[in-house]
């Protein structure tokens, strides 16, 4: 008998007086839509920290890039290289070469300490000794401010991200490195990569200040071709006088950053979930007043002959309209207050400051407002079959 | 109860056969109605009348299809409605039943007009065939002139008039009026049992009217008594 247009109509024409009806209930829907709202800026700003996170190490890698580290070592911090194995690895089949020299950039990583901004406690910043191979490897390297230091020279270069988070650091500054006094003489950029968050020195200067002789801790190594790679590893991991292991650069610093990531998106998650059951809470309160509110109506269409399926279906509307409302301010509240919102936090390989930017993305919004339809859809479901289950003759009786 | 036709041209149009209705409150059992018969011959209009509580409402309510009854039939317009799914009853009532309440229960974000379109929604007519018969029927009631009024801008012999042609506006086989004049003054009143009237000798509508009201219920063709859950002819002292 009723097609699937009388349905429709059923349920366009509840849902279109159940919203003409929002006007007297404006007090307990707006806090559904702003508890949503809270929920959904809140989960989105976690998580664009992992991805902001994910994409600084994203942008730290180059295709043809490798790193190579002591076998074993997990990060810079724990690995060693003497000066032999670096010329082994210099030697090794698929290094690009130019003018004859390898493109492998030897380099040692210390931490140092300085004072936060802002907090005044003190942080640990990365220490890197480079070589002059390493502008070549390091291509996203650019000096924005001052100039480069002098090879040989105790002067140091900044990373814009370390210097907006420390004291200290602009160009004419001085910082004591082992007791020694080393000026800040530029400060550069990496394309936003995780270089950006350290200081920059020479190798040979380096060396004696932390008594290191001739070692290093890695070597950046720039390949002919990202398909180079596998020889490159192979004839390393072969070669009976090196005790090595080669990582692709994106490999590398996702592994790097796969702690803190899991981390982060794990705890927005958790935190997301949870102040998703507090609004889940919300809109089935607010919901349940709005059926309440009309009982009296519902029982009247039903008594009327409508189904209680358009019924169900008008009461879940209403909520999913009032959760998108609020899917959408947060995600747009999200959005403004943190898409590209400049941050640190602890690198959890190296335990040295990460700066990055927080990254709102727009897959990111979208899982926002499905989250708030989720939440808007299971605030609505129980309060629309109460209103679908209510006796009618029970309903119409209350006044 | 007197009358138990077989069949023929002046079969009962309702037909409730003993029907007991028991609610459940708690652990305790409410006996409302207990083997309770009556037979609605088409064209009648009947007045329920008994004291509060004696269960009046109960039994238009399952006359209506809007309960079921504990034990026994109820056949109306020769179909069984005791024992149909929600679904069905609900499409049956939407064919069979015009129903008019105490306290009118329109729809108040909705005009007059829009309100006794209401029903129609569940039938295939087209938005203009709607519309037209929701303006046929407040003529009938003579609102007209209030077609675009909302409820709370309407007295009370108005609304309810609003209520009544919303009621009509689908040609139910049945209406079915709760105290319709439970809530309104006398000039009022008067009028809307003029209209009922009207509909029950100009247009042959079947009518049963709930009321407390003696006056409301000499207008109606025939008077029952509800009271310990039995019908009888005269009311109990
Ligand atoms: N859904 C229900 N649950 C429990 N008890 C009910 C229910 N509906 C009705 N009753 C009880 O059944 C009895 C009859 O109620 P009903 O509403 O039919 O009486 P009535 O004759 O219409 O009274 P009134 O003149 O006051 O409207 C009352 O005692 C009432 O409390
Ligand atoms: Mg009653």
């Amino acid at each position: 008998m009723a097609g699937p247009f009388n349905w429709l109509a059923q349920i366009l024409s509840i849902a279109v007086f159940n919203l003409r009806t929002l006007p007297q209930r404006v007090g307990s829907s707006l806090t559904a839509i702003f508890g949503i709202a809270g929920v959904v800026a809140v989960m989105v700003g976690v998580l664009s920290i992992a991805q902001g996170i994910m994409r600084t190490m994203e942008r730290s890698a180059s295709p043809e890039n490798v790193v190579v580290l002591r076998s074993g070592a997990n990060s810079e911090m724990m690995s060693i290289l003497m000066g032999d194995d670096v010329r082994f690895v210099s030697e090794a089949p698929g290094v690009a070469r130019e003018d004859g020299d390898a493109l492998a950039s030897p380099e040692l990583y210390v931490i140092i300490d300085r004072v936060k901004k802002g907090s005044g406690t003190d942080a640990n910043v990365p220490l890197r000794g480079i070589t002059p191979p390493a502008l070549e490897v390091h291509k996203d390297f650019r000096i924005l401010e001052g100039r480069m230091f002098e090879w040989g020279l105790n002067e140091v270069v900044v990373g814009v991200g370390a210097r907006g988070e420390f004291e200290g650091l602009e160009v004419g500054d001085v910082i004591e490195v082992a007791r020694e006094n080393w000026p800040v003489v530029g400060v550069f950029d990496a394309n936003g990569g995780i270089a950006e968050a350290e200081i920059w020195v020479d190798a040979a200067v380096l060396q004696p200040a932390y008594q290191r002789g001739n070692s290093f801790q890695s070597v950046y190594a720039r390949l002919e071709s990202p398909d180079a790679f596998q020889a490159f590893k192979d004839a390393l991991t072969s070669d009976p006088r090196l005790n090595v292991k080669a990582m692709r650069e994106a490999d590398y610093y996702a592994e790097q950053s796969g702690t803190l990531y899991t981390l982060i998106t794990t705890l927005g998650t958790l935190i997301a979930v949870i102040m998703g059951l507090g609004a889940v809470f919300g809109a089935l309160n607010t919901m349940y007043t709005a059926v309440a509110s009309r009982a009296r109506e519902i029982a009247t269409l039903r008594a009327l002959g409508f189904h209680s399926g358009p019924v169900v279906v008008s009461v879940l509307l209403e909520s999913v309209l009032l959760a998108l409302l609020g899917g959408v301010i947060g995600a747009l509240l999200a959005w403004w207050a943190f898409d590209g919102f400049s941050a640190a936090t602890l690198n959890w390989s190296s335990f040295s400051q990460l700066t990055f930017a927080f990254d709102v993305s727009f897959a990111l919004l979208v899982n926002g407002i499905v989250f708030a339809l989720i939440i808007g859809l299971v605030g609505g479901l129980f309060p629309a079959l109460r209103a679908a289950r209510m006796p009618i003759a029970n309903a119409l009786r209350e006044q | 109860m007197n009358e138990t036709v077989e069949d023929g041209a002046v079969s009962g149009l309702v037909a409730v056969r003993g029907v007991d209705k028991v609610f459940k409150r708690g652990s305790e059992e409410i006996h409302v109605l207990g083997g309770l018969d009556l037979d609605i011959p088409e064209g009648e209009f009947l007045a329920l009348m008994g004291p509060s509580g004696s269960g009046k409402s109960t039994l238009l309510n399952l006359i209506g299809g809007l309960d079921r009854p504990s034990q026994g039939t109820i056949e109306v317009a020769d179909e069984r409605i005791d024992n149909l799914s929600n679904r069905k009853l609900a499409a049956w009532r939407a064919r069979h039943i015009g129903l008019v309440f105490q306290f009118y229960n329109l729809m108040p974000v909705l005009s007059a007009r829009r309100n006794v379109e209401l029903p129609l929604l569940l039938t295939h007519l087209s938005r203009s065939e709607r519309r037209k018969r929701a303006e046929i029927a407040l003529d009938i009631v003579g609102l007209s002139h209030r077609m675009s009024h909302f409820p709370r801008t309407l007295s009370g012999g108005e609304q309810q008039r609003v209520g009544i042609a919303r009621a009509i506006v689908t040609d139910p086989t049945l209406l079915l009026c709760d105290e319709p004049t439970g809530d309104l003054d006398r000039t009022s009143s008067g009028e809307i049992l003029d209209l009922l009237q009207a509909l029950n000798r100009e247009q042959g509508k079947t009518i049963v009217m709930v009321t407390h009201d003696m006056h409301a219920a000499e207008r109606a063709s025939r008077t029952l008594f509800l009271d310990k859950g039995r019908l009888s002819l005269e009311p109990s002292v």
